[in-house]
């Protein structure tokens, strides 16, 4: 039997395979292997240098240049706290700040349960909701700091 | 075609759909199946209506009542009194959209609706995007029809430019001498580029056009390719937009099934496909030759120009590159032709722009108003105006190249030059507002913080130059500042300015610029006087419990650090050695006695 991980290895050869020969194929791979590994593994890099004709400093640099991709996973819930300037107006700040604060970590960085990463991202687009900010993938609009341990409180269980 | 009596349109936009209108969509079906009315009333997933701040929004036709706020909870009622007994629901309708007399206002005459004119956005919450057959009936693909039965490319270039089209991606260059450059460049392969990486914070128009008209910019795109001689497309676009991708990958296979794209459309010689592209989140590839590299599957670094892309582009071939809103404009220009795109607007910008208002602003959302329409009219008329009784301040456009426009010179007309003149830029549409309780120093340091991260690091001036900036307005804001601060920032950034290589660079300084320009005062404030005068930043804020205060001790207990003593019913008193600024206590008082000082 193969592991979960030699079978994730497995898919990504085949990804490899279905990319080799397209024009710019190299960030569309990498998008797949990231979706797969939730993360872009240094060892899943060198497969994709060695099969798509490419240099692994060039992978690592496409790797380390969008903020897409990260080379280590993040936790189980990812909190995204918009920080577009129509949610910075409204005070998105303060509420990635309590954030950190009741989680004890840092923005771009994952509890030390390894249970939530805290992002600040980029306007998502859902300005009339400001500020807000997703946990995976439910949204949560119009919250204020003192709101913030109470959103948390659901996925701490 | 089935014939139903009553249409049931929800917003599928990005906006609705995190406030739960998918789930609205899901439970009205199924509401419908069970009183038996599904072959009565369509409920269809449109695209974005604009008015976000309003959203879930659901319009009923043919009465076109306007329901603005809808719950899931809601939909029972919906159903049971409007659609099955014909009785509106009075509570839900949006307040602007019934009279007094319980008449309902036509949507044209909302006050949001009324000063808007729609091209770009002429079909975004009118048809469900993901049907090609609702498009071709508000006339998609017929311009493209028009063009390669009826003109030559030169006709079809020549009415782009008489049309005085300008770029609406930000750059405001003439989209007709750009078709005509890559037209003139000789090779056996051009390509056509949509530029869908809509990076400004705080801006969502390409996104909504693409989310509720994907077609129209296909249908762009071919034409385009059929003026310059190409046969292969790009969509670059966010892969943070994720309903828009969806979206446009399901138009290209109606329309390459239709027969509008691919090999030998409309049984002509002109063959077109188009492919889609995801962005990985780096905001320097909306610059043109950085989103080509990306494309190639490179970093995405800007080359310099010359040679530009209509010489040597995408996989070094000539290419034409434009903005999503630019070619949602193409097709009608083509169908109703130069004069009346002309009619609209001023004589140096034609046309409408649409705007993502947003930030201290009642209605936030997505407007569109022709070229020459003053700031005023956008805040006020189709805004509301500033919620809870605050001043403006000022209106920020061009994001994080563009500048802030102050409260006296509202009524300047919106266009490209004009807002040139004042220091900021039109951008790509982003319209922040911002009252009295923001810092104007503080939104500098914002929009430096992010072109410190966004910038490649390929050129010196941005990579240093704009982290050297930052680091000065971060010390302001934190009540550090040095006497010649000031004109530390003004010199880096003229050199900034003049030296970058990309757009991203050049104009990085602009927010700093127009700020210090307007509000100079402010940045003064902070630096000699120490304070700040919007009560903003936390260095430079203390906290006071005035005589309103009637002693509840709500804040003494909420208070995290202890710093709030006082007796029952006494006057309470705020330890600024101790408070940390977590501004609970202001959230918690009922009586307004503590304020910022």
């Amino acid at each position: 039997m193969a592991t979960k991980d030699q079978e994730k290895y497995l898919e990504l050869e085949k990804i490899i395979e279905e990319h080799k020969g397209l024009p710019g194929a190299l960030m569309p791979a990498m998008q797949k292997t990231q979706e797969l590994f939730g993360c872009v593994p240094l060892k899943a890099q060198q497969m994709l240098a060695d099969g798509l004709n490419a240099t692994l400093s060039e992978v690592y640099g496409i790797a380390t240049f969008y903020s897409q991709f990260n080379l280590e996973p993040k936790g189980e819930y990812v909190i995204s706290v918009c920080l577009g300037t129509a949610c910075y107006v409204k005070g998105a700040q303060d509420i990635l700040d309590r954030i950190c604060e009741e989680i004890e970590t840092m923005p771009g960085k994952t509890s030390a349960d390894g249970r939530f990463t805290v992002e600040a991202t980029r306007c998502i687009g859902a300005c009339g909701l400001a500020p807000v900010m997703t946990i995976n993938e439910e949204v949560h609009g119009r919250i204020m700091p003192d709101d913030v341990p109470s959103i948390l409180a659901k996925y701490k269980k | 075609m089935e014939i139903y009596r009553s249409h049931v349109l929800v917003c599928g936009g990005t906006g609705c759909t995190s406030s739960g209108s998918s789930k609205i969509i899901e439970t009205m079906e199924q509401m419908l199946v069970e009183k038996e009315l599904e072959r009565e009333i369509k409920v269809i997933r449109t695209g974005c209506f604009g008015l976000c701040e309003a959203g879930p929004i659901v319009i009923v036709y043919p009465e076109g009542t306007f329901y603005s706020h809808v719950k899931v909870e809601d939909v029972g009622e919906i159903v049971e009194e409007h659609l099955l007994k014909g009785r509106i629901v009075r509570r839900l309708v949006y307040k602007g959209a019934l009279t007094d007399e319980s008449a309902q206002v036509p949507l044209k005459d909302i006050p949001f609706y009324q000063h808007q004119h729609r091209i770009a956005l002429r079909n975004c919450g009118v048809i469900d995007p993901e049907n090609i057959d609702e498009a071709i009936a508000t006339d998609a693909y017929q311009a493209l029809a028009k063009c390669v039965t009826e003109m030559t490319p030169e006709e079809v270039i020549e009415v782009i430019s008489q049309s005085g089209l300008r770029g609406r991606g930000g750059g405001g260059f003439s989209t007709g001498i750009k078709w005509k450059f890559a037209a003139s460049s000789k090779s056996d392969k051009k390509y056509v580029i949509c530029n869908a990486d809509e990076g400004d914070p705080g801006a969502f128009m390409d996104r909504s056009i693409l989310e509720g008209d994907p077609h129209t910019v296909l249908e762009a795109m071919a034409i385009c390719g059929y003026c310059i001689g190409s046969d292969e497309g790009y969509v670059y676009v966010r892969a943070e937009y994720p309903i828009a991708v969806e979206r446009l990958e399901k138009a290209i296979s109606q329309a390459r099934a239709y027969g509008l794209l691919g090999d030998n459309i409309l049984g002509t010689d002109f063959s077109f496909n188009i492919h889609v592209r995801l962005g990985a989140g780096a905001f320097v590839c909306g610059e043109e030759t950085a989103l080509m590299a990306s494309i190639e599957g490179h970093r995405g670094e800007p080359k310099p120009r010359p040679p530009f892309p209509a010489v040597r582009g995408l996989f070094d071939k000539p290419t034409n590159i434009n903005n999503v809103e630019t070619y949602a404009n193409i097709p009608p220009i083509i169908l109703n032709g130069v004069d009346w795109f002309r009619s609209l607007g001023t004589e140096k910008s034609s046309g409408t722009k649409v705007f993502a208002l947003g930030g201290k602003i009642n209605n936030t959302g997505l407007v569109e108003v022709e070229m020459g329409t003053p700031l005023r009219t956008v805040i006020y008329d189709i805004g509301g105006g500033i919620p809870k009784g605050k001043q403006l301040k000022a209106v920020q456009t061009g994001g994080p190249s563009g500048g802030c426009i102050p409260v006296d010179l509202l009524d300047v007309p919106i266009e490209y030059d004009s807002l040139i003149e004042l220091g900021s830029m039109m951008g790509s549409g982003g319209m922040i507002v911002m009252d009295e309780d923001n810092c104007m120093v503080d939104i500098a340091r914002f929009f430096l913080d992010f072109t410190v991260e966004e910038s490649c690091g390929k050129c010196t001036p941005c990579r240093i130059g704009t982290r050297r900036m930052l680091e000065i307005l971060d010390r302001i804001v934190e009540g550090k500042g040095k006497e010649d601060d000031i004109e530390k920032l003004e010199r880096l950034a003229r050199v900034i300015k003049e030296t970058s290589l990309c757009g991203l660079g050049q104009t990085a300084p602009n927010p700093v610029l127009s700020t210090l320009h307007y509000f100079r005062d402010e940045y003064e404030a902070h630096i000699y006087d120490r304070t700040c005068p919007a009560h903003h930043c936390r260095s430079l804020t203390k906290l006071q419990i005035t005589d309103d205060c009637r002693g509840c001790t709500a804040c003494a207990r909420v208070c995290p650090v202890d710093a709030i003593s006082g007796e029952v019913r006494q006057k309470h008193v705020i330890d600024m050695d101790k408070c940390t600024k977590c501004y609970s206590c202001i959230e918690k008082c009922r009586f307004d006695a503590i304020i910022k000082v």
